[in-house]
């Protein structure tokens, strides 16, 4: 951990968003995880998208489970709600939370320990209801608070640092959410953040279940020659399939690209996603080619990244619910109470 | 671009703004973290070896450092709540000079050695003779110091009142110098170049100044004589107390810092209505802005845009002077001149007028076969690294040098003198001159604990205590500037932000996890593809807008990016090194001293 705080002093160029904040002012508590680990730079992105895309800190709230992927919203806009939830459990608070309030942004934060293993039936459920949050997994493969055992992500056949080869098949995080219902499903790299930025904010805009599986190595237990989630490893296979530009509702579109190069994804709010095409013809609105796709990639041992899949018409819980618009939180007891007059109304009906 | 080459001792010597800047190149940010811990002593040592007078720097220094002060660059008005200052650097150097033990320095100054039988003079008696002085005196060489003032300092003694710079102070600073040994004091106007020469010395260094004050020459200036005074004469009279009062009501013309002694002076010796009348605009006047700032403080307004046209008299005594108003108009190449505004011209009355227009060069006791040329504007013909004039024997040095410029500049010409001196006498190639001494160290003391006060705090600039106004206008001998207390400065001190404490980049250890260019919180670290500087500096996380500072350039990385750091903002707080884990980063305390004649021989 490190001992003194962030500087306030800050860049010359610093500028204000439409929110009024700078970048800096999306920021949390300095980071106490390990010196180098990924999910710092997972909390940058995340900053930076939240900057980037004007949210008002206030509006978001931010869960997390038990790991050290959890500990990670203390350190980014740090002006939110949060709640550090029961082991595993961070889906189903997250699901009420959103229930009760859904003006909210809700942010899930997960690691592969809390959403693979103990987590995994409230993760899948989560995905199967459409709750309309961004769920980002910070995943390394590894159990880190409990020195470098391998978690339900590693890789078969990986090594760990003490040597030992994981015998166990690994969980593919997006096959499932993808397969559970989840409406938006990426996966990227901590040490990419011109991919990961683009997707968390295209993910946070996403009306729906957005699910992102964030590769993030573990400097201390899982950078090393054998693992399949380090630094160099990932570096080396990974496939971008795409990169996306989030373009905001009202932007008008003036540059020309190229035939071919560029797919638009028009979404539910306006908003709208550019897919710069890198290499393959890769269409991430048809769910079977995108299932197909990444089973191909896990066959022959690449990391596929990028925007996997999209529904650009989400439903999420409140609309197979038909709840009020109104957040339920706001009902007062008029509201809930409508009186004798109506409950005799109610029960007269049903006679 | 090309990889940095650290190993270059300009590099991070530039990176250390305020030393880079210094002519004397003293190491600034060490010794302020000297007086931070209260070690007081050791960071007047630090200062005397590289720029001779501390005490009177530290009151008197025309502080070229401070204007290129890091915090001047990074500071935040808001946060701080004030404008972006530079750290109080000349008011800290006093405070070493003012809480040394005095007995601990005396202990540590050197003493010559036996004599080594060659002897060198030194013409004038101001800073940089003092400083070729004591750096040859310690080498064995016999000095010889001549001035037409009773007592050795020069300028420093003559020029600067005794309620800016308290007359002990000189005589301490001075005592150093002359209590090395092998240096004499011949109270002697030198009236020929020849003469000197003829006297067998082995070297002659001219450190004469510039002395003769320019005057002024409109209608009534010969008239009324008796009440116009060249500003640098009366300074001196006032001095050595030769004059002890003024008229009531004094004009003073001129806007450079000896305009400011003159008026502020006047102000003390019973000038109870003191102006200062200037002809350019109040910005574009060459006195530093606190001096300034000091005058107007004893209510000494300053007007502006004002040229004297003539001193208006009745039977040899003084009525005032009448000046033409003007405005500042620019060529198409940017040069000023002064027009007539076509207002009419002001009448400002008067008792007495102190002239501090300039002050100009002169050599009338050179003889022209002395074997010294002179360029155009009357100055010597010199080697500008060596001082060494066209007669292989004499050397030139301070004011005398290149014309008016300060006591830093003094000092600095005084070292290289002394080098080209030594190196001369030793049979050495004058023109090769020494390198730096450089030390670069680690400064990490265990997994978070670094050697220094990496946590930068977001004070504003300390203000020096000044002695109250009523008291300090009575008596011309009080100290206006008390100088900070301990506590404030060891609170002024904390502002600086250790430039000295390197960022040192390894691309072979690092795993490019991006953990220093989060955590930056100037945004200065980019791992990038390489590219052209001009475009670099466009695609970086934060732009880099300073041509002037540097891009730090690390290579060796396995995807063949480069890591670029922007020299201009850093804070030097050493997160980039505390957050790498792999410690590809690492802070290490840059220490570089000049080379002064004793170790001339060294290699560049």
């Amino acid at each position: 951990m490190t001992y003194i705080a962030k500087p306030k002093l800050h860049h010359p160029s610093l500028v204000k968003n439409k929110a009024g904040y700078t970048r800096r002012d999306y920021e949390g508590a300095v980071s106490t995880l390990c010196a180098g680990c990924g999910h710092d730079s997972i909390s940058a992105a995340i900053i930076q998208a939240c900057y980037e895309i004007d949210i008002l800190p206030h509006q978001v709230a931010k869960l997390s489970g038990i790991g050290c992927s959890s500990k990670s919203p203390t350190y980014f806009v740090g002006a939110s709600h949060g709640f550090n939830t029961v082991h595993g459990r961070m889906p189903s608070v997250l699901t009420g939370a959103n229930l009760a309030n859904k003006d909210l942004m809700y942010m899930g934060v997960s690691g592969d320990g809390d959403s693979a293993s103990i987590g995994f039936g409230q993760f899948a459920h989560s995905m199967r209801r459409g709750v309309n949050m961004t769920y980002i997994v910070m995943n390394n493969g590894v159990y880190g608070l409990t020195k470098g055992q391998f978690s339900a992500t590693a890789d078969k056949g990986s090594i760990s640092k003490k040597g030992a080869a994981n015998s166990d098949e690994a969980i593919d995080m997006v096959s499932v959410a993808i397969m559970m219902g989840a409406t938006f499903v990426g996966r990227s790299f901590s040490g990419d953040k011109q991919q990961l930025v683009p997707l968390i904010k295209a993910a946070m805009m996403h009306k729906g279940a957005a699910f992102l599986d964030v590769i993030s190595p573990c400097v201390a237990f899982n950078n090393h020659a054998g693992s399949t989630k380090s630094y160099d490893y990932v570096r080396e296979h990974n496939e971008a399939l795409n990169r996306i530009d989030v373009i905001e509702g009202r932007e008008e579109i003036t540059t020309e690209y190229a035939p071919g190069t560029t797919t638009m994804v028009q979404q539910h709010d306006g908003s709208i996603l550019r897919l710069n095409k890198l290499g393959e013809d890769y269409d991430p609105s048809d769910k079977i080619a995108a299932m197909t796709r990444i089973q191909e990639g896990l066959r022959s041992g690449e990391v596929v990244t990028g925007l996997l899949y999209v529904d650009p018409t989400p439903k999420d819980l409140h609309h197979h619910l038909n709840t009020v618009d109104v957040p339920l939180n706001a009902l007062n007891t008029p509201d809930l109470c409508p009186g004798t007059a109506a409950l005799d109304r109610i029960n007269a009906s049903l006679r | 671009m090309k990889p940095t080459d650290i190993k270059n001792p300009d590099y991070f010597h530039k990176v250390v703004d305020c030393q880079w800047a210094c002519p004397a190149h003293t190491p600034v940010p060490e010794y302020i973290r000297l007086i931070a811990h209260g070690h007081y002593s050791d960071a007047y040592m630090i200062n005397w070896k590289s720029n001779v007078f501390p005490g009177i720097l530290g009151r008197t220094c025309d502080r070229p450092c401070e204007p290129a002060c890091r915090r001047g660059r990074v500071e935040d008005e808001k946060l701080v709540k004030g404008k972006k200052e530079p750290v109080a650097i000349c008011r800290l150097k006093r405070v070493a000079a003012d809480y040394k033990d005095d007995d601990s320095i005396a202990a540590k100054m050197p003493k010559a050695p036996a004599k080594n039988g060659k002897r060198v003079a030194c013409i004038g008696g101001g800073p940089s003779s003092l400083t070729v002085a004591r750096d040859l005196a310690v080498l064995g060489y016999e000095i010889t110091i001549y001035d037409q003032d009773p007592k050795l300092g020069g300028f420093i003694r003559t020029q600067i009142p005794h309620f800016r710079l308290p007359e002990h102070v000189i005589d301490e600073e001075v005592g150093y110098i002359t209590g090395i040994g092998n240096v004499a004091f011949r109270h002697q106007k030198v009236e020929s170049m020849k003469a000197v020469l003829a006297e067998g010395y082995d070297a002659v260094f001219v450190g004469s100044g510039a002395p003769r004050g320019r005057d002024l020459d409109v209608p009534g200036r010969k008239e009324a004589a008796a009440n116009i005074h060249i500003g640098l004469d009366w300074l001196s009279s006032v001095s050595f107390g030769h004059i002890t009062k003024v008229g009531k009501r004094v004009i003073v013309l001129g806007g450079g810092n000896t305009a400011m002694d003159c008026c502020r002076t006047a102000r003390r010796l019973g000038g109870d209505d003191v102006k200062v009348i200037v002809r350019s605009g109040f910005d574009e006047m060459k006195a530093s802005p606190w001096e300034k700032e000091d005058a107007i403080g004893e209510d000494i307004p300053i007007l502006n845009m004002l040229v004297p046209k003539e001193v208006k008299h009745e039977a040899g005594t003084i009525k005032g002077v009448l000046f033409e108003k003007v405005v500042a108009k620019y060529d198409d190449k940017g040069r000023r001149s002064l027009v007539p505004s076509g207002e009419p011209d002001e009448f400002h009355e008067c008792d007495d007028v102190l002239v501090a227009i300039g002050q100009e060069n002169a050599f009338p006791w050179i003889e022209t076969d002395a074997g010294i040329e002179f360029d155009k504007w009357g100055l010597p013909k010199l080697n500008e690294a060596t001082l060494q004039s066209t007669n292989k024997k004499v050397f030139f040095g301070g004011d005398a040098a290149f014309g008016p410029k300060n006591i830093i500049w003094a000092a600095a010409h005084g070292h290289e003198a002394a080098i080209s001196i030594h190196k001369m006498l030793i049979g050495e190639n004058v023109e090769e001159r020494p390198g730096p001494g450089v030390t670069v160290l680690s400064q990490k003391m265990g997994i978070h604990e670094w050697s220094y006060d990496n946590a930068p705090t977001i004070d504003h600039r300390f203000k020096v205590p000044h002695r109250k106004k009523e008291e300090a206008l009575k008596d011309i001998m009080a100290e206006v500037e008390l100088g900070f207390d301990p506590k404030l400065a060891f609170e002024e001190a904390q502002r600086c932000l250790n430039c000295d404490v390197q960022t040192v980049f390894s691309g072979s250890l690092c795993i490019e996890c991006d953990a220093c260019v989060d955590i930056c919180p100037m945004d200065c670290i980019t791992f990038t593809p390489d590219g052209e500087e001009k475009e670099l500096r466009t695609r970086l996380t934060a732009p880099a807008m300073n041509p002037t500072q540097d891009l730090y350039i690390g290579a060796g990385l396995k995807t063949e990016r480069v890591m670029v750091k922007d020299e201009d903002v850093c804070l030097h707080c050493g997160l980039c090194a505390e957050r790498c884990p792999t410690g590809a980063w690492d802070m290490r305390k840059y220490y570089m001293e000049m080379t002064h004649a004793e170790h001339a021989c060294r290699k560049q």
